[in-house]
This record gives structure tokens, sequence and C-alpha cells, in this order.
């Protein structure tokens, strides 16, 4: 049944009918909305669930980790600061190999305090083993939430859902909301690869010797190998039911497109119109959607990349000292490719600015007319009489 | 004061849940600790065990030295990963299993204080040990903030030995007014046993267990005496054993009698104090004694 939900409510909507049984996590904006529903629900009874309301992002996700070793569904929501804090123990989850998911808000980092969309706080992660999926609309917000479960439990690693603050959490679209039994048909109860069990105790997470610590994190690593696989079946199983499916990653227009540019969120719905546009006016654009960030669809961008004359990438986040982060991965994936295009890395939308259908037309005319990028990031929309700008040179 | 009893049973059971081989120092206090207390709680107990000497003592994979499950956790963890595997069992209807959180002072006192506290307010439903050495032991005997006054370790070195005083727990604890907060020692078992015995009848809300634990490494004594000191420790009120209920009703176990010197002069940690240091922890003791004793006394319970 169609309804009008906003980002939030597609997250805890799919929450709700994928029978979660523990769920913790410590308010921030722009995920509060997820866990007031949530909270609400376990509330009037319309999930039978626990919620723990902790005193930290760190208590949140310990407490989802205990849950999930003692064998049930477990969820979690966090933004920005929150997922900062989580850090040390994003490792922890993805190392016991718990499936536990979690929706994450893209929200800046402070300081200075900053509520609005931005992506550093996620792509900090990128090294803790988690799975990470990254959404365009309500819609896929939830399709991912549901499909999260099921990936996480196969592969048994945990999953980011990542979605944009404000302009797709706090935005209201129709979104298709199937009813409890058909979603029980596509994801059936937790079956635990292992749970805490006092008939036959054994000990979760201890000391590792160096003899054997290599070989657990080449387990984790050789996991992160099968999921595109079992993505794929996932979706496909998805799509039987549901009659919709995203893949990692989706290319438009890619096959005879001399730029490719390559977006993430919600700019993939504004690249969409931008794309169309120039398609009108002759020019040989492409885009491509990432969806899957983690594990790094290297193959399929290579495929998809590889025979385009100039890719650029919009990043709407930045590792100092380096580049955006989509571009550095993006350059990884094609450094080996033989005769690969050029990487333009292009920073827009930092810190909630508008990422604009002008913006990005400012990124294509600004690719097509340059033979190679001629800085390792090019910054869009810069204020050159901000006083940030004369202070940059002291 | 008249009611001032230790409390005795007839019988501790025989049967043990922890394996010969762990990997504890010579005398550890935290592996009796460990040894009586799962006589009490028997083998529907679950360990949750943040980094701490236990989390060593438990065994590298994959071996485990106790014969009930237990879940690593991180180090500031102990009370959210608790609350979680507690709430998981609940999901399961699994009501007779007992979940334990169990970390030293370092996870207790310092980096764990935050979560315990939420857990505590929360009123989650488990009981928390923390099994006190007075410093963090596993790393190289560190001070930690259940490190009491006048004691050498190796971050309060030479003349800069700690001049605060060691943070009272158990009074943190229970003025969350949970249903039971209590004290014990290695070196009086049947107090021990019985008060992990009431702890885990009452289910429903958190229990928490300060249990005194020596540490022969860290505290520079010979290791045979480790029960000894622990003794002592009780014998001079430095570690008085008692119980609160609710937060309100206070219950003295023991009424030491002897001098704070018999405590400190054989440890190694406190060799360098003068009798003025001495004459100075004399009070602190005497003075925390008497506000216990007045807390007693104006029970609200009676």
């Amino acid at each position: 049944m169609k309804k009008v939900l906003e980002g939030s409510h597609a997250v805890s909507e799919a929450v709700r009918l994928a029978r979660v049984q523990v769920m913790s996590a410590y308010p921030i904006t722009p995920q509060t909305h997820i866990v007031e529903a949530l909270s609400e629900y376990c509330s009037n009874g319309a999930m039978n669930a626990r919620f723990l309301c902790v005193e930290s992002e760190h208590s949140a996700m310990a407490a989802v980790i205990g849950a999930a070793s003692g064998g049930v569904r477990t969820f979690t929501a966090t933004s920005s600061q929150g997922l900062a804090l989580m850090h040390e123990l994003l490792h922890w989850a993805s190392a016991a190999r718990l499936p536990i998911v979690m929706a994450e808000v893209n929200r800046a980092l402070a300081p200075g305090w900053n509520i609005w969309m931005d992506q550093t706080d996620s792509l900090a992660q990128r090294d803790t083993g988690w799975i990470q999926l990254y959404c365009e609309d309500g819609q896929e917000v939830f399709d991912t939430t549901l499909q999260a479960f099921r990936l996480a439990e196969k592969v048994s690693l945990p999953v980011m859902v990542v979605l944009d603050a404000f302009f797709l959490s706090h935005t209201f679209e129709p979104v298709d909301v199937p009813d409890q039994d058909i979603v029980d048909g596509f994801l059936p109860p937790f079956l635990p690869r292992f749970e805490l069990n006092t008939d036959n105790p054994f000990a979760i997470g201890q000391m590792a010797a160096p003899t054997i610590y290599m070989e657990m994190r080449h387990s984790i690593q050789k996991a992160m190998e099968r999921v595109p696989g079992e993505l794929d079946q996932v979706e496909q199983e998805f799509a039987a039911t549901f009659n919709r499916r995203y893949g990692p990653m989706e290319a438009i227009h890619c096959d005879d497109a001399e730029v490719i540019m390559v977006v993430t969120g919600t700019a993939a719905s504004t690249c969409r119109k931008v794309i169309s546009d120039l398609r009108a006016i002759n020019e040989q654009v492409g885009m491509l959607k990432l969806r899957m960030f983690r594990p790094f669809p290297t193959d399929l961008i290579r495929q998809v990349l590889g025979s385009a004359h100039k890719i650029a990438v919009i990043d709407r986040n930045f590792s100092f000292g380096v580049s955006g982060i989509f571009a550095q991965e993006v350059r990884a994936a094609l450094c080996n490719y033989k005769g690969h295009p050029s990487v333009f890395g292009y920073i827009a939308g930092l810190g909630g600015r508008d990422v604009t259908p002008e913006t990005l037309e400012e990124i294509y005319w600004k690719t097509k007319s340059t033979d190679k990028p001629d800085a390792e990031s090019i910054w869009i929309g810069l204020n050159p009489y901000s006083s940030f700008q004369s202070r940059s040179n002291s | 004061m008249e009611d001032c009893q230790i409390m005795l049973q007839q019988k501790i059971s025989d049967k043990d849940y922890m394996y010969p081989g762990h990997v504890a120092c010579p005398g550890c206090g935290a592996a009796i600790a460990m040894r009586f207390a799962l006589k009490a709680l028997g083998e529907k107990t679950m360990m949750v065990i943040p980094a701490c000497c236990w989390g060593v003592i438990a065994g590298p994979y994959p071996q485990t030295s106790l014969k009930v499950p237990i879940l690593h956790t991180a180090f500031a963890t102990a009370g959210a990963t608790a609350s979680g595997l507690r709430a998981a069992l609940d999901m399961k209807e699994d009501t007779e299993t007992t979940v334990v959180a169990w970390a030293g002072d370092g996870g207790t006192f310092d980096i764990g204080i935050q979560a315990l506290s939420g857990a505590v307010e929360r009123n989650e439903d488990f009981i928390y040990v923390c099994y006190d050495n007075e410093a963090y032991m596993n790393t190289g005997v560190q001070r930690s903030s259940a490190t009491p006054f006048g004691s050498r370790t190796t971050t309060t070195p030479g003349k800069d030995w700690k001049r605060s005083r060691k943070k009272n727990i158990t009074e943190i604890l229970a003025a969350h007014r949970i249903p039971y907060a209590a004290t014990a020692s290695i070196a009086f078992p049947e107090d021990m046993i019985q008060k992990f015995n009431v702890a885990k009848q009452l289910k429903g809300g958190t229990r928490f267990l300060h249990v005194f634990a020596s540490c022969p490494t860290g505290w520079r004594i010979p290791t045979e005496i480790s029960v000894k000191i622990a003794r002592l420790a009780v014998q001079t009120n430095v570690f008085p054993l008692y119980e609160i209920k609710n937060g309100i009703d206070y219950r003295l176990n023991y009424k030491g009698d002897r001098p704070v010197t018999d405590y400190l002069k054989v440890q190694g940690r406190f060799k360098h104090l003068t009798d003025d240091d001495i004459k100075q922890i004399q009070d602190m003791v005497d003075e925390d004694w008497e506000l216990l004793r007045r807390k007693m006394e104006n029970n609200l319970v009676t």
C-alpha cells in the first residue's frame, strides 16, 4: 500500500516489518524521527521488541552487539558525531560477525556545529568492516533496509543503510509499504549462525594470538567478497516479490558516454534530470549512481567507467590532505586498468549546501572543456569573499 | 551496630565452573572471586567481560577457562552489552539465565562508569560485579580511580604516590537506588557466596557487587598472603563489608578493630609511607567508617 512517508519513517516502517527484536539508540538530529517511531511501535504493540534507551551511541552499539550475540535480530540508527563515537564498536560488530543493521543519516561533523547533509561521517568508517549501502529516495531506503537484514544474516556482517540528512530523512515521498505477510515471505525469522547458550558454553570475542588473528581477519574479507553475489541473490528474491531492484550501482547512458558523472544519495536524482537535459542537446554524458560502497564494486566500476574518456566524481565529503573519498576509491579501482580515463574529483555540497542542477551542469562543462584535471580536487561553489578564504593562506 | 554480622552458610557447593589451567597470576584475587561467584551462580549464567585481567584469565581462542558462556566486549561497554544480552534473552523468554557483567575497577570506576550508570538508572536485570584490584593491573599497574590514597603505581611512582582518595563506587551505585548493592571480599567466601545468592534471587533489577580482589603482582606482596591481605583490609575497616537494599537499607556485615598500619605495612605499594601519612590514612578510614555507621543508624528501613 502506498503511503506518503518521510525518509526516516521509510526506515522505521521497514524495521517494524522486519520484526526486529532488540533495538537500541541514542537520539541525534536528524536520526530522531526513526527512533521515535520505533519507540512508539514498541510501546503501542505494533512491534514485539525491546527498545533500549541508552546513554550514548557507544552504548547503543554495545547493546545491540550484546543482543545479537544472544541470537536475536537487532537494529540501531545514528548520525555524524554519534557514528564517530561508535567507531570502536563498529570494528567490534563486524569482527564478531554480527548481522546488525544500522540506519546512518549522513550529517556533517563538528566544529562548527552543522546538522546538515555531508558524507564524511559514514565514509570515515569505511575500514570498519561494515557493508555500506547509499540510498537515493524514500522507496530505496525502505527496500534497502529490508534487504539489509537478509544480506547481513547471509554473510554474518553488519550493514549500514545510509541516507542523506534532511534531503532524504525529512522529505516526504510516496513509499510502497507492503503487508506483513508479504514481508515475512521475503524475510524469514533470524536463524543465528551462533548464539550464547548455557547448554553449550563457549566464549565469543576473546583473546586471539598472532597465530590466529590474521586468519580471522582474512575470513572477514572472504565474507565481504561474497557480498556482491549474495546481494544479487537477495535482490532477485526481492524483485520476485516487490518488482523492484537496484543493484550495487546503476549506470545510465554510460555505454557511449565520453564523460560519466559518479554520484551517490539524493544527488543521483538531481543528476538524472541533468543527464536527461544534456542528452537532449546531444552531449555524450552518462551517470553512474553508486549504491554499494563497501564492499567496493571494483570490477563493475572498471566495466562501466573503463571505456569513457573522463570521469567526474561528485564528493559530498572530504579526506583532508588527499581528496574526496569516492574519487579516491574510483581512482584506485581504475589505476591498474589499461588506458583508464582521467578522473576529475569535485567537492560540492558539504555541510548541507545544495547540489543543484546548475552545480552538476557546471561540473559537466568544466570536465568536458578540460583535458586533464589540474588538481586532485576541484571545489565547487566556494565563496571567494568568505573570511575563511582570505585566512586560508595564513 | 549490634546486629553487625558476617553472613554464614553451612555448605559451599563442591562443583566448580572454572577449569584448572587458567592463566591468572599466582595468588590472583580475581580468579578466587570468579571461582566462588560461580559456585553461587551456577551453570545458567552468562558472563559479559570487558577488557580487564579476566579478559586474559578466561583464555585465548579457542580455549575458555569457564564452564559458562562468555561474551567478551570492549572496555567501556560492560553495562550496555549486558543490557543488550539481557534484552535478547527476554525476547527469547529465557528468564532462568542470569546475565553477569564481570569487570575490573578500570572498567567500572573509570572508562565503564557511563555505561554502568546508564544501565543502572534503567534498572537493567543483571548482576554487575566489579572485582577491584585497585589499579590497571592487566596493563602493568597504572593508577585508577579505585587506587587508594598512598599507593604507588607505575603512573603514580616514587614521590608522586597517589594523593587523592579512592572513589566510593558502592555509594555511587546505591545512589541510583538499585535493589541491591554490596561489598564482598575473597577472604570471606561464605559471606561472598551468600551475597551472590541474594543477588541471584533478586531478579528484575540491577544488583551490584563490589568484590575486593587482592593482586600480589601490583600490590608488591608475596603470593601466599593474598587472602590474608584481603582479610586485613576488612579487619582494619579499609574495606568494610556491607549491603544496601534499594539504596537506603544499610546492613553492616563485619566490624573491624585493627589499625590500618597492620594492613599497609605488609604491602610494597605502601612501603614509602611515613608515620604521618599512615596517621592520615587512619583518619580517613575512621571518617569513612563513621559515615557508614551513621547511615546504618539512620536507616529508613528498620
